[in-house]
Order: C-alpha cells, then structure tokens, then sequence
C-alpha cells in the first residue's frame, strides 16, 4: 500500500504545486495591475514544452542534470509527511526523519550544477555558481532555526515536531520563525534573493539551456519541490496539519506571504543577498536559539 | 506577391470555410495546449520593437492570453522579426531561429518585413522576410500599435489551435530554397548548415 500512498503523494503535490504556480503568476499580476494568466496556466506550459522536439544534443550527462534534480525534489516530498496523525499521506517519513530531509534537498541543486556545467552556457553556469553561493547562506540561518526546534521537540521526528506543538512554533518561538522565512523566502527564489533565474541578468540561469521535455521536468520538479518545502514549514513552525482543509490554507497562507513579499521588494545583486542573510536571519536565529536554549519550552 | 495581405485576408476568412483538419486526438490536445501558451522571444530589430515592451507590461499585459516573454531561444515558440532587417540583423536571426525547439513560428510585423517598406531601395536590407524565414503571421502597420500586435498573436493562437501551422516543416522541406536566398545576401557568413553543426565548429564550443 505504500506505493499507492507515495502516488497519491506524488499526484497532489504536482497538482497543489501546479496551481500555486499559476496562483503566483495571477498574484503577481494584480499586484503590479494586471488581470494575469489563468491560474492554470503554468501547467499549460509544461504540458506545451513537454511536446516540443529539441533540436539538438549535449550528451547524457547535461540531461541527467534534470533528473537528479526531480529525484531530489520527489525523494523530499516522500520523507515529509503532510499529516501528523494519519497513516495515510505519510510516504516514507517511517524511515528517514528531518536531517535526511534537509540532506535529500540539496541533492537537486547539485545534480543540476553538474548537468548544467557540461552544457557549458554561460549564462546556465553563471545561474549555478548563483545558486550555491545563496544556498550556502541561507541554509545557516535556516539550519540554526530547524536545530533550535528540534532540541525544543527533543525529537528530529517531522511528524513528531508537528504534533508536539501546543502553541504553535511561529508564536512561541518568533525569532527563529522569522529567521526560517527569511530563509524560505530565498529557497522559493523569491525577490529580494532571486538571484539565480534572475531574469534580464542571466536569462533564466540553470535552465537557460534546456528545452522541451527537460524544461518541462523541470517546471514539474520545481513545483513539487515548492509544495514539498511548504508543508516542511507548516509542519515545523505552524503546527502541521490534521486533514487536506487544514494543509492547503496554512500551505496557502505561507505561500501568499511569500508572493507578497517577492512582489514589492526588488532583487539584490548577489554578494549582497548573501551578505544579508549570513547578517539578518543569522543574527536573528543565534538570538532565537539563546532565547529557547535559555527558557525552554 | 503580397503575400502578407493574402495571409491576412485568409486569417480573416477563416471562420467562413469551417472544413475541419482531421488530427489525432493527442495532435488535438497538444495543439489545445500549444495555443494556450507562447513564449516570445522579444527580439527587437527595427522600430517596431518599441511596441514591445507596452504589449507585454501592465497596459497591455500580453499574459492574461497566455503569452509571455522567453528568456532564451530555447525556451521559445515564437520570435517576433520586429521591423526591417540589415543583413547583420539577418544572420543573427537566422541563427536564434534554428536554435528553436520545433514547432516555432515567426510573427513578422510591419510593412517593411513584407516588401521591404521604406528601406525598400537601401543597400543593405532586405526586402520580403518570406524569402529567407518561413512568416507565419504578418502584422501590417508602420509600426503596428500593441491592440494590433495582439491581435496578430490572437490570429496565430487560433491558427496553432487548429493545427493548420507547420511552417519549421516547411523550412526544413524547402531548406535548399531558403539556403540559398540567405547566401545570396550574405555570402559565406551565413550559419553553417540547419544543424548543431555550428554549436562544434563556429568557434562555439
Ligand atoms: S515598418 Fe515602419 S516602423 Fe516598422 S521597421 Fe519598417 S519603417 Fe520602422
């Protein structure tokens, strides 16, 4: 039956994941007073790209570059489970707990600076070389936030972190929440920290080279791996989620505020993005961590 | 001939002869979703191009259709050939063309794009775009506002939804033709042959 459940995961999450895309176009839009493209119509997009014949080759190696990148992105979503109490929806969260997930994430961007470095654009390699350099900022004030929780939990159990939560950890534990979104905000390649796609800069960075199917996994694994980091914030910091109801509106209210955020902030060149969170959220979670290390739960 | 006006006028006649294209259901799906989704790349040639940036930002806002800016040639469906063409311009045009995924298509706008308009005797532009890059869609005006800009884009998703375009097919049936009208302009620095040759030896990788 786990095959089943992992399917079941699997098919909401490119779904959910999906129309959020297109909810963050739309969003998007009418922020900056536009009426916007259907909120289907990232999916559109995939599906078009998914038939469209390439015209060339660059080997194996630059296509296994996506594939990794899906992999990581799936093998995430399957450890996070999206309910703290059932059985269903689980996946494979029984066998790996929240330091495999962090590790399974940043599987992806790897594979893909592999891939995207034989295919030897520069501007796919510039992307990449974006990329690692924000990835190693923001995951140190990310990762002081998730250790501070978990030694709050006394658990590194997801599930475990979720339900344990009488007050949920966004009000009990400010601090290392805001130090989290911060973080969250860069790990959805939202402005201020959309430096690796950066469009007009880069032309689009990693994918620059990639058409067709690949595109196409691409825009898929992106979403899945969007929804799979949202239910790993609602299941850290807002208190998990009991049924799909509970799951889609904190999902979506995370999701809004990250929309929103992007929305009105420009982008940052990039030493300075890293500048600002090796110093804001960074400082932020040390404090937080004294705060829940000093007076407990 | 004038084969932007007859291209027009077919377009505007087209709701008249309603003979169905006989298509496999997946073609069917495909095309569904191919006329939902367009990814330009805005490449700016002539004057025309400043019509662009209105097209696709707030005013305008080219994506509530579905249409929106590519970053790469790669990523794109269509490239606009935004006014007249120096024989500089056209090799670069040529080259991003081939770099398309298939199908692509091409949106030509203003009159010099169809015969050449008011370059029509400079030396160093050519005349009819049709001779060199299979057209798919002319949009008259010198230059055309974005209402009709869009309304070119609108004609050709309707084309695509039908499933009546297949202009990368015909480049690729007719190469000898058009392989020649592009050496007769630019002589030997033409692309190399429509491959991914040039990516190997033009000093490419
Ligand atoms: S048609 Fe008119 S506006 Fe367009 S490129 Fe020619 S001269 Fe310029």
């Amino acid at each position: 039956m786990i095959i089943l459940d992992l399917a079941l995961m699997l098919i909401t999450a490119y779904f959910v994941g999906f129309i959020y895309y297109g909810l963050y176009r739309n969003i998007t839009a009418r922020f900056q007073r536009r009426i916007g493209p259907t909120i289907f119509q990232s999916f559109y997009d995939s599906i078009k790209f998914f038939g469209k014949k390439e015209a060339i080759s660059h080997g194996w190696m630059f296509y296994l570059g996506p594939i990794i990148m899906a992999t990581g992105a799936i093998m995430t979503l399957f450890f996070i489970p999206f309910f703290y109490q059932s059985e269903s929806f689980s996946g494979l969260s029984g066998y790996g707990n929240l330091f495999l997930v962090l590790y399974l994430m940043l599987l992806g961007p790897l594979g893909n600076a592999m891939g995207v470095g034989v295919g030897g654009n520069p501007f796919g390699v510039m992307g990449v070389t974006r990329g690692l350099t924000r990835l190693f900022a923001l995951e140190l004030p990310f990762y002081i936030a998730v250790v501070a929780i978990m030694s709050i939990s006394q658990s590194a159990d997801i599930a475990t972190i979720a339900g344990s939560q009488t007050t949920i950890n966004a009000f009990a534990h400010p601090l290392l929440f805001i130090a989290a979104l911060f973080s969250f905000v860069a790990m959805m390649g939202q402005s201020p920290f959309d430096v690796v796609g950066a469009p007009v800069e880069v032309y689009s960075g990693p994918a620059s080279e990639f058409s067709g199917k690949f595109l196409s996994l691409l825009m898929s694994q992106s979403a899945i791996f969007s929804f799979a980091k949202l239910v790993l914030m609602v299941n850290l910091f807002l208190g998990g989620a009991d049924g799909f109801f509970e799951l889609l509106w904190k999902t979506f209210v995370l999701f809004l505020f990250v929309i929103a955020f992007g929305a009105i902030y420009g982008r940052f060149k990039t030493p300075q993005s890293v500048d600002f969170l090796i110093k804001v959220p960074t400082v932020i979670a040390i404090v937080g961590l004294i705060f829940a290390t000093a007076w407990g739960n | 001939m004038d084969e932007g006006f007859l291209k027009e006028q077919q377009v505007m006649e087209s709701d008249l002869n309603s003979e169905t294209s006989h298509k496999s259901s997946v073609d069917f799906l495909m095309d569904w979703f191919r006329r939902r989704s367009i990814f330009v790349l805005a490449y700016g040639t002539g004057c025309g191009a400043i019509e662009m940036p209105p097209t696709f930002t707030s005013r305008y806002d080219a994506e509530r259709l579905g249409i929106r800016g590519a970053a790469t040639p790669r990523q794109a469906d269509v490239i606009i050939v935004s006014g007249y063409c120096s024989y500089k311009t056209l090799r670069r045009i040529i080259r991003t063309y081939e770099q398309m995924a298939n199908p692509k298509y091409i949106l030509a706008l203003g009159s010099c794009t169809v015969n050449g308009g008011m370059y029509w005797d400079s030396y160093n532009t050519i005349k009819r775009l049709e001779d060199y890059l299979p057209v798919d869609m002319y949009v008259n005006g010198c230059m055309p506002r974005p209402e009709s800009i869009l309304e070119g884009f609108m004609a050709l998703q309707k084309e695509i939804g039908d499933g009546k375009i297949s202009s990368w097919q015909k480049y690729e049936d007719n190469y000898a033709f058009y392989r020649k009208n592009q050496e007769a302009v630019l002589g030997q620095t033409v692309a190399p042959a429509y491959d991914a040759d040039w990516y190997l030896y033009d000093g490419g990788l």
